[in-house]
């Protein structure tokens, strides 16, 4: 059975604005990022479908040490955000300051964008990662 | 199915970065296993063995076959397990299934890591390998940052001010330094106090460095039996009674439960059930304090504490030895070490040892029954639960 988003598609349409999911003709939820399945039922009848770029952060943290390859992004903010259509998705935030970032950010209200990340030896690289900015 | 018993352990020193390769900490732990089992290596039938990282630590994979050959257990089936930081006891899990079927009585199995040798940055990026690479890594996904995460959650969701959070995680971390000083396989043997924890380095906000636990090299490893077999070599076997095992998908999957991790609460159902006790049996419990707030999440999903009160427990000395249940005396990850492929096996090895009543000065006293509690990645999750056989 073959996938209906694959990440490469999931990227590419993230890279040119547009946030894709999967909704399920069983349950009727919305899963993104995608997988085979839907994340609510396990139902495999998945429709393609945009979803709404706006979202509250749920949490987050700010990253002082970041991995072999990175070290030049930190201090960063990474953050879980609750889509307005329900599913959570993680990126960064990036129209705060890291070093003044409190938990008073929690609940903000933000829109999604996103960011090339190049990749490093391990991980493929120039796809377009989730990125937040504060409405 | 069979009773499976633990009838030897062995246990290398966990420390910083060591000049032993992978093959020769884990053999050392292995051979005096042995030794204390009373059995010779060719009487092994099979080895398991936790390893997630010898790739980039050394540039070694296959290590479960190279270390079934240095110990002389020649040709034996031997098997490697990868699930992150929870690998070893996922291998002891599937040892005690082997046995307890009757496929085998007498299995070798443990773990071995030198996370310490690789170097911060390069285990930073490796141990982020356990989270999703494609849809979370991007995002600069480590491990102090989900835990991070889930402090800011925690203190949220539960209506727990983020100060009194974070004092009440210093105190974890104090316990278990206060408590691995006496043991000697410890990493660090120097005590703590809460104003250290809240003055160090932050690493990931809100968790500063003392939250964290540190990297480690090491390895630890078990002797399994049969109950026909354990009797011919011990008086004083230690039982599995009860096993669970769960799996979870990318962390932002999981948001009906964080900063619950669902897949713990499914693992130790199973155990508890098949053990049949329920967690106020429990005299002496080993979990996955990678991180000071893992402490708190482990301990209200395991049963001990209502969700949202655990915090308070290290403070009020519940989770000390004479409390209401005596949680990482060890010392933890925290002050004993987390090379992540032995952590597991290293769990199991102290309430082995708890429940021989062979802990010296920071031994439970009467404890009968242990369990033992390992995250692996954001939500591998393997639970086991040991019973004084005699």
């Amino acid at each position: 059975m073959e996938y209906k988003l694959l990440f490469k598609d999931y990227s590419k349409a993230l890279g040119k604005g547009k946030l894709l999911g999967l909704k399920c003709s069983d349950c009727n939820n919305i899963t993104v990022p995608p997988k085979m399945t839907c994340q609510e039922c396990g139902g495999t009848n998945l429709e393609i479908v945009e979803v709404t770029k706006k979202g509250k952060i749920v949490t987050f943290t700010v990253v002082s040490v970041a991995p072999e390859g990175r070290e030049n992004e930190a201090p960063y903010i990474t953050a879980l955000v609750e889509l307005d259509q329900g599913p959570w998705i993680m990126g960064n935030i990036a129209n705060v300051e890291p070093s003044e970032t409190t938990m008073d950010i929690i609940g903000k209200e933000v829109k999604l964008s996103f960011r090339n990340f190049p990749g490093d030896r391990y991980a493929p690289g120039n796809q377009a990662r989730p990125t937040f900015t504060l409405v | 199915m069979k009773k499976v018993a633990i009838v030897g352990a062995g246990h290398t020193p966990f420390t910083f970065a060591t000049e032993k390769t992978s093959v020769e900490l884990f053999s050392e732990a292995a051979m005096d296993a042995i030794n204390e089992a009373n059995i010779k290596a060719k009487d092994i039938q099979a080895l398991n063995l936790g390893n997630c990282l010898g790739d980039f630590s050394e540039g070694q994979a296959m290590l479960q076959s190279y270390v079934a050959n240095d110990i002389g257990a020649f040709n034996v089936p031997a098997t490697r397990f990868e699930g992150a930081c929870a690998s070893g006891s996922l291998a002891v899990r599937d040892a005690f299934i082997w046995i307890a079927s009757g496929f085998y009585d007498l299995v070798l199995v443990g773990g071995v890591e030198r996370a310490a040798s690789i170097g911060t940055s390069l285990a930073t990026r490796t141990f982020a390998m356990f989270t999703d690479s494609h849809y979370e890594y991007p995002a600069g996904m480590t491990f102090p940052a989900m835990f991070g995460m889930l402090t800011h959650l925690y203190s949220k969701h539960y209506n727990v001010p983020l100060e009194k959070l974070k004092e009440q995680m210093a105190n974890i971390s104090v316990q278990s330094h206060a408590y691995g000083i006496h043991n000697p396989n410890a990493q660090f043997k120097k005590e703590i106090t809460v104003e250290n924890v809240l003055k160090g380095f932050m690493v990931c906000s809100p968790l500063q460095l003392l939250d964290c636990c540190p990297f480690t090299d090491g390895a630890a490893v078990i002797v399994l039996a049969s109950e026909e077999k354990a009797k011919e070599l011990t008086d004083k076997p230690v039982y599995i009674t009860g096993v669970g095992q769960s799996s979870s998908g990318r962390l932002s999957s999981q948001k009906d439960h964080l900063p619950r991790i669902k897949s713990r609460e499914v693992s130790i159902k199973q155990a508890y059930d098949m053990a049949g006790i329920t967690p106020n049996d429990v005299d002496v419990c080993e979990l996955h304090d990678c991180f000071s707030i893992a402490s708190i999440i482990a301990a209200e999903s395991l049963g001990f504490f209502e969700f949202g009160t655990a915090g308070d427990a290290w403070a009020k000395g519940e989770a000390k030895i004479g409390g209401k249940i005596p949680i990482n005396v060890s010392g933890g990850l925290k002050s004993k070490g987390h090379p992540i492929g032995a952590t597991g096996p290293s769990q199991v090895a102290e309430i082995y040892h708890q429940l021989r009543g062979e802990c010296g000065v920071r031994q439970v006293e009467g404890a009968k029954i242990g369990i033992t509690d390992t995250l692996g990645g954001d939500g591998v999750i393997c639970n086991l639960i040991m019973e004084k056989g005699w």
